[in-house]
């Protein structure tokens, strides 16, 4: 059966680049703490993304394991890195990354 | 004769147990029992060895008995002069000659009665027990001495007695005078002992031996060996015997070493009398004798000898009737006794001078245990100006002391009467001058002595009334010995008659000449009717001179007579009671040099060794130490500096890396990655 647009990895793989650079901008030029949480979210997600293409596409469950080891391990960075947060917080009142440069040589 | 070995251990044992074991454990009733007792049994077997030396078959056959204990130094083989080897070796070993039995006799038996006589006299001193292990110490010392086999055990002998001597002298070292006294006697003996080294060392050189038998047999054999030229246009017999003989002058207090005699009364009475006049300062005449064989063959030393013992003699002897101190007197009268022992020697009398020996140990001996005794009656009180009048006090005193001064000065038929002849008849065979000297000497030996006996025991007493109170006789332990000595000074003589004509009843020159030897010059005889007038002669003398005491010192007279005869010659009696400034000499040269040397060696110490060479070095370190602290500073210091500032200016550039900025991490971090996928896609494609 033909449809309009056929879906295939290319387009997995194209999304999961777009996704890949929006969050990797996003580490890069957001200040808020938060968004940069979240951006790393979706550099991780855009992995996934990557992982089940290939894996859908080979055939081979490894990399849909692979993406939920990804999730479990995001899930503890992302507790991880709120628990940062709000440890900065406490000690700035503020959740703007340049705010803590301490470690500025 | 087998327990000959035991004579000298025996008071060892004495000072051992006296000195190291008991010390004061058993009271003073111990220590005189122990250092008496080892006396006595040290006399016991010396008579029971004498006795059984006469009766051997060796005695018969003129040979000496030897005994050696051990081998003492095993020198092993040795070069000798003439280039050849020889085993050289040393033993402790004593010989029993007719010489070493009559020197054993006098010194055990003069020796046991001084301890006796002791035992009195320092009852009342502190340090008895040390003063009676010293005296047996000396007594053991002086034993080795007179019966060592060879030069070197005699020489330990000689150096132990000079030791000893100096402990003893130095015996109230508390007070200021004594231990300087026994200095002086230690450091002047010193001198003498240096040369007796030198003599051993020749004759040990040269034949490799030290045994006197050996030795004497060997040049007595060939006297050739020891004329040729040996050294200094000398011949090996003229150094040895001018060696020993410096030696001799050293010990038996003979010009110009005789200084130290005199000073050497600082010690003990008793001790003045058996090492200072009976046993210890005969111990030179000793040596000239057992060394008799080389003597004959070195004229020139002879000569020498005589000469000095000449000097010494009338020397001391005018001294002596200046003093006025009781030992200085007898103490001088010593030094002029010894004079005329080896005046003796010199002449080739060498019998002569062991019976003087002989006799004047039992008459000298005597004297000064006399004076002891008196010192003792005195309070302490040594001058004899304020005695006086002692004989109805000290009865028994006087009595011996009269009998040895009869002997001294010459009185017919006692001790020192034969003695003193004989050699008196020896030098005038030899040597006129000197039997003028000696002739002298005798007169103003019995002018000085009887002066001592009035001014002490005649006249009216002129101490202190505190003194006077105090005068007693000594107890029997300290009269005992005097009456002993008192018969010896009597009759010790008669066993030395001079021969006259055929009748020869010289027993003891017959006893003692068996060691001496007949190579060239030997002593020569006068004929009787010489021997006769010279008999008469010296006794006429001796009379002047008692008369001549008599005259100003005798009777009643008290001290003015003999003070106006002195100030009729001030100059005289000024150098006689100053002793002719010789210790004054000896002061202003030998002395002072010896201070101005030790002066000069301090300055150099102090300039040079610590100035130059301790401070410059100091001064060297601190320079070179500032140098390479510098070195340190600058460049070590500076290396390490380098590598800070290095890297100091170098994170200067690299920690602006270090932005704190989490988001530039990131976008470094990105790059990174950028970089690799474009290195691994495209160029890895590329290949």
């Amino acid at each position: 059966m033909s449809t309009l647009l056929d879906v295939g990895t290319l387009h997995y793989l194209v999304l999961s680049a777009l996704l890949f650079l929006i969050g990797t901008i996003g580490i890069v030029v957001r200040r808020n703490m938060i968004t940069v949480l979240m951006s790393i979210e979706l550099v991780l997600n855009s992995v996934n993304i990557n992982l089940i293409a290939f894996s859908f596409s080979h055939g081979d469950l490894t990399g849909q394991i692979f993406a939920i080891f990804t999730i479990a391990v995001a899930a503890g960075e992302a507790a991880v890195g709120l628990g940062i947060l709000i440890a900065l917080f406490r000690l700035r009142q503020t959740t703007e990354l340049d705010q803590a440069r301490e470690l500025s040589g | 004769m087998r327990w000959l070995w035991l004579i000298p251990v025996l008071p060892f044992l004495g000072a051992f147990l006296n000195g190291v074991v008991l010390r004061d454990r058993l009271g003073k009733k111990g220590v005189w029992m122990v250092a008496c007792g080892s006396v006595l049994a040290a006399l016991l077997v010396s008579v029971l060895a004498i006795s059984g030396y006469l009766g051997s078959e060796q005695y018969s056959a003129h040979e000496p008995f030897e005994q050696s204990v051990y081998e003492w130094i095993p020198a092993g083989s040795m070069g000798l002069d003439d280039g050849s080897f020889a085993d050289v070796s040393v033993e402790m070993g004593f010989l029993l000659d007719p010489l070493s039995c009559v020197m054993l006799f006098v010194v055990t038996f003069v020796g046991f009665w001084i301890h006796w006589f002791s035992v009195g006299y320092m009852d009342h001193e502190p340090g008895f027990q040390r003063y009676f292990t010293y005296l047996n110490l000396f007594m053991g010392m002086m034993l080795m001495l007179v019966l060592g086999n060879n030069y070197l055990v005699t020489f330990v002998g000689w150096e132990g007695v000079g030791l000893c001597s100096y402990l003893l002298i130095g015996f109230y070292f508390d007070e200021e005078f004594p231990p300087y006294a026994g200095r002086k006697a230690f450091i002047v003996n010193r001198v003498g002992d240096l040369a007796f080294l030198a003599g051993m060392f020749a004759l040990v050189a040269h034949f490799g031996t030290l045994n006197y038998e050996k030795l004497f047999g060997t040049i007595e054999a060939e006297p050739a060996l020891v004329q040729g030229d040996y050294v200094l246009g000398m011949t090996l017999a003229t150094f040895v015997t001018l060696a020993l003989f410096i030696g001799a002058t050293g010990k038996s207090a003979q010009i110009p070493l005789h200084v130290w005699l005199p000073d050497a009364m600082a010690g003990p009475t008793p001790v003045s009398a058996l090492i200072h006049a009976a046993t210890m300062v005969t111990a030179g005449v000793y040596i000239v004798v057992r060394s008799n064989v080389l003597y004959q063959l070195a004229h020139g030393t002879s000569e020498l000898v005589a000469i000095i013992g000449a000097l010494t003699a009338i020397f001391a002897a005018t001294i002596g009737l200046a003093q006025t101190d009781i030992k200085k007197v007898l103490a001088y009268s010593t030094v002029s006794q010894l004079g005329y022992m080896f005046l003796a020697c010199g002449v080739g009398a060498y019998t002569a001078a062991i019976f003087h020996l002989m006799t004047h140990a039992f008459f000298k001996g005597l004297m000064f245990l006399g004076s002891g005794s008196v010192i003792h009656a005195m309070s302490g009180e040594q001058d004899m100006r304020k005695m006086g009048g002692l004989k109805e006090h000290l009865p028994w005193t006087y009595r011996t002391f009269v009998a040895g001064t009869l002997a001294i000065a010459g009185a017919p038929l006692l001790a020192g009467f034969f003695s003193k002849d004989q050699i008196l008849a020896a030098t005038w065979a030899d040597h006129k001058l000197l039997w003028v000297v000696g002739l002298v000497t005798a007169g103003l030996t019995a002018c000085y002595m009887f002066r001592l006996l009035f001014m002490t025991f005649h006249g009216p007493f002129r101490g202190s009334e505190e003194q006077h109170h105090h005068l007693h006789e000594s107890p029997p332990s300290m009269t005992i010995p005097l009456i002993v000595l008192a018969v010896g000074a009597v009759f010790s003589g008669y066993v030395g008659i001079p021969k006259l004509g055929s009748i020869d009843i010289n027993v003891f020159d017959h006893f003692v000449g068996q060691v001496v030897a007949h190579v060239g010059h030997g002593e020569h005889h006068a004929s009787l009717g010489i021997e006769l007038f010279l008999m008469a002669l010296s006794v006429v003398v001796a009379f002047a001179g008692w008369w001549l005491a008599r005259k100003y010192y005798g009777g009643d007279r008290g001290l003015a007579e003999g003070e106006r005869w002195a100030a009729k010659f001030p100059t005289v009696h000024r150098w006689l009671f100053n002793k002719y400034y010789v210790d004054e000499a000896y002061d202003a040269t030998a002395v002072r040099g010896t201070w101005a040397c030790a002066r000069g060696l301090f300055r150099f110490d102090s300039k040079f060794i610590d100035g130059v060479l301790v401070n410059g070095s100091r001064h060297l370190t601190v320079g070179i130490s500032l140098l390479s602290g510098f070195f340190d500073k600058y460049f070590v210091d500076g290396l390490v500096n380098l590598v800070g500032v290095v890297s100091q200016s170098g994170s200067r550039f690299f920690r602006r890396l270090q932005t704190g900025l989490v988001s530039q991490y990131a976008l470094v971090l990105l790059i990174g990655m950028a970089m690799l996928v474009w290195f691994y896609v495209v160029v890895g494609l590329r290949r």
